[in-house]
């Protein structure tokens, strides 16, 4: 009986795997399905989002200024980390969503980013050259959402902490939390290893710069934290940004990323004119009407195109 | 609470119907499937046992895996609610088939050999007299897989397709327990009603079981 | 689509965040909702079934516990307590609860009251008609709503990742964060080969537990 059941049980998960192998040619790791994806008519664009607030809010402004000229737009929010929102982009399930230029290009480029690029049109343009095929970039806006490590005000005045470069002697002491994706990500543990020799002693993934990285931070669960340097939880909290003398974290302008075949001088002409108005301070002032205020992202987007003339 | 209602009305209102069709078109169509796998597993009284087996392995892998996975076995979409159906479809299949297995088995054999005598064929006793019988169980595991799938619809959100767990999610990333408590409610309400439709679907349609009161 | 995350020999020593210890936490967290579960459910359901009181909740708490979303829930409990092993423990335990309570009242109500009575007439105390009559003639039942707990809460203890914890659930969230299928799936198949063999063990304690007179074999 025993034995009939454990056999039972290797020969279903043989099965399993056997099932899951014949997938092997379609790879999701490879990006061969060139622009396949091509079931919206040109009238309606999907907009994405990667799963943080201030992503769903860009989304949402560019839904909005969309619609504002006639688009229809349907909404894709919340759907992950970049890995997992690119390869939706590249299959046609989303056609448009705010990115962050120093970002995705580290995301593409083989290797990460290349050596003294760290200026945004250094970065944008760096970035031209490594996008996927049938993707492309619209316009930069002003507006920078930084990665940073931060600190509560307690570890940063007893390790005597300014900049990442302090944290080496004193890192194998510290803990560190951030997306699970920093493990693998060179703007992540590999940069700082390779870039500042920073190893800390544990790392924690948690979310990328969400509410489970803010709250760990604060209850002393993690020392150093990554979190964007819009979030207002550095100022409600008090905490300490530290800086990043050797550029580990590119510039981060925000810009809309859009397959070709979504674009055209609507879509494009309407969401240059929100970059055109978007800048890291109106974008935090923003933002903290979602984050601390707790107003509904559809309402803050719709006052930030009001307020800026675009709707 | 009201304030985040009336103010998130359409999201709200939008992702309760993106949860009805995720939830309960996999419900539809795992019964259909089930119904003819389970039949083999008594037909076949040696495919019992591997039936239970394989349905219990089914049923433990994380469904989390299973919507990942999907879009590379299918081919379909990373974003596709497809993913989340089939998955629930199995999910459902793997709970069903089983109990429509075990609801066959209980009938009284006195009764199969009276309707053979009367004159019954295999499929017609089947269609006849043995599932009629049997649709209490059945109807209770049918209980079951619908509300298990109402509530895992909502792990699809981790992966952007959730119905009400993209109420989780958003709450979650805000620390803000509205949205992630009125999505509670809803997915609970939801359940409850489906749960009710079936009592009052199986009570017309096996109206002799309400005439048998403690003899079950 | 590969297995090689799951065959690399360099994830299965005891590193941090290697399988190993990942099943470790795994089975932690099923062992504890598991006994936390149980240790609430069992005594109420026993007392319904044995008394006949509250047959309504018990058999209501069934089902209207499975239709708790468990990630919900989850992720309510981290914003109201904070991070930590509490809000994992109280989600997956409201899974415990429903089917051991269910099948605790079930295995003692559909006894043969003959017997409950039987063991009154020779002169049994309630205690001793519950210790030593009820309880060991309702383990089957009370077992097979254990076993599918067991089985249910294995799955769900994925979820404990998606805020922050170990478990097999990290090779799940973080195989999906980095884009790496080939971890996702070593998760998906420790699980599934985790809950066979546990459903394995609970099978033989079972046959240890239950009285030979009642299992038939």
């Amino acid at each position: 009986m025993v034995r009939t059941r454990l056999a039972v049980a290797l020969i279903s998960t043989l099965a399993l795997t056997a099932l899951t192998a014949c997938g092997a040619n379609s790879d999701p790791l490879s990006n061969d399905n060139k622009g396949s994806g091509s079931s919206n008519s040109p009238s309606s664009v999907t907009v994405g989002s990667a799963n943080f607030a201030e992503s769903e809010l860009l989304a949402e402004i560019y839904s909005q200024a969309l619609e504002a000229k006639g688009v229809q737009v349907k909404r894709q929010f919340n759907i992950g980390a970049r890995e997992l929102y690119l390869k939706a982009l590249q299959d046609g399930s989303i056609d448009l969503l705010p990115e962050y230029n120093g970002a995705l290009l580290s995301a593409l480029a083989k290797g990460g980013a290349p050596e003294g690029v760290s200026k945004p049109d250094d970065v944008l343009a760096a970035l031209k050259k490594v996008l996927p095929a049938g993707t492309e970039v619209l316009d930069q806006s002003a507006a920078e959402d930084k990665d940073t490590l931060t600190v509560t005000q307690a570890t940063a005045t007893k390790y005597n902490l300014k900049t990442i470069d302090d944290l080496k002697p004193v890192a194998n002491k510290l803990s560190m939390g951030a997306g699970p994706e920093w493990q693998e990500r060179y703007q992540g543990l590999k940069g700082l290893k390779s870039l500042y020799g920073v190893e800390f002693k544990t790392f924690k993934p948690l979310d990328a710069g969400g509410p489970l990285t803010v709250n760990a931070l604060i209850k002393g669960q993690i020392d150093v934290g990554n979190i964007f340097s819009t979030d207002s939880s550095i100022s409600t909290n008090k905490l300490v940004v530290l800086d990043d003398p050797r550029n580990l974290f590119l510039a981060e302008n925000i810009l809309p990323l859009i397959r070709t075949q979504a674009d055209n001088p609507t879509v494009s002409g309407a969401l240059d004119a929100v970059s055109a108005k978007l800048t890291t301070e109106n974008l935090t002032t923003y933002l903290a009407k979602v984050q601390v205020d707790k107003q509904d992202t559809k309402v803050v987007a719709k006052a930030f195109l009001t307020d800026n003339g675009l709707a | 609470m009201t304030t985040y209602l009336s103010n998130n009305w359409d999201t709200v209102l939008a992702a309760l119907e993106q949860h009805i069709w995720l939830a309960l078109l996999p419900v539809v169509i795992g019964f259909v499937v089930a119904l003819p796998i389970g039949y083999l597993g008594v037909r076949f009284p040696w495919l019992y046992h591997p039936l239970v087996n394989v349905c219990g392995v089914l049923y433990s892998i994380p469904s989390l895996a299973l919507f990942v996975f999907l879009p590379v076995l299918l081919g379909t979409k990373i974003l596709s609610p497809l993913n989340i159906v089939v998955a629930l479809i199995i999910y459902t299949v793997a709970l069903l088939a089983r109990t429509v297995a075990d609801g066959l088995k209980a009938v009284d054999p006195l009764v199969v050999q009276s309707a053979t005598a009367m004159g019954y064929r295999r499929f017609r006793r089947l269609t006849d007299v043995e599932l009629p019988v049997a649709l209490p169980v059945i109807l209770a595991g049918l209980r079951v897989a619908t509300v298990a799938n109402i509530s895992l619809v909502s792990v699809g959100a981790l992966i952007g397709v959730g119905g009400l767990g993209q109420l989780f999610t958003r709450g979650f990333q805000l620390f803000y327990v509205e949205p992630i408590i009125v999505g509670i409610v809803l997915s609970v309400l939801l359940a409850g009603l489906a749960d009710l439709v079936i009592v009052l679907l199986g009570r017309l349609i096996t109206p002799w079981t309400r005439f048998q009161g403690a003899a079950s | 689509m590969n297995l090689s995350y799951l065959l690399d020999p360099s994830h299965w020593d005891f590193s941090d965040g290697s399988i190993p210890t990942l099943i470790v936490s795994h089975l932690w967290y099923v062992l504890l909702s598991l006994v936390i579960g149980t240790a609430i459910a069992l005594p109420i359901g026993l007392w319904i079934g044995h008394t006949g009181r509250g047959s309504f909740l018990a058999i209501n708490a069934g089902n209207a516990g499975r239709s708790l979303p468990t990630l919900g829930l989850l992720m309510l409990m981290v914003t109201l307590l904070g991070l930590g092993l509490t809000p994992v423990l109280i989600a997956l335990t409201v899974l415990v609860i429903p089917p051991v309570l269910t099948s605790a009242y079930a295995g003692i109500r559909n006894l043969d009251h003959r017997v409950v009575d039987a063991a009154k007439g020779v002169g049994m105390r309630p205690w001793q008609v519950l210790t030593k009559v009820e309880l060991p003639m309702a383990l089957p039942v009370l077992m097979s709503g254990f076993r599918s707990a067991a089985l249910q809460v294995v799955a769900t203890a994925t979820v404990a990742a998606a805020v922050g914890l170990n478990g097999l659930g990290r090779l799940l969230i973080d195989g999906l964060a980095v884009n790496d299928y080939s971890r996702v799936l070593a998760g998906a198949i420790v699980v599934a080969v985790l809950a066979v063999l546990l459903d394995l063990v609970l099978a033989q304690v079972q046959r240890w537990i239950v009285s030979p007179g009642l299992s038939k074999r």
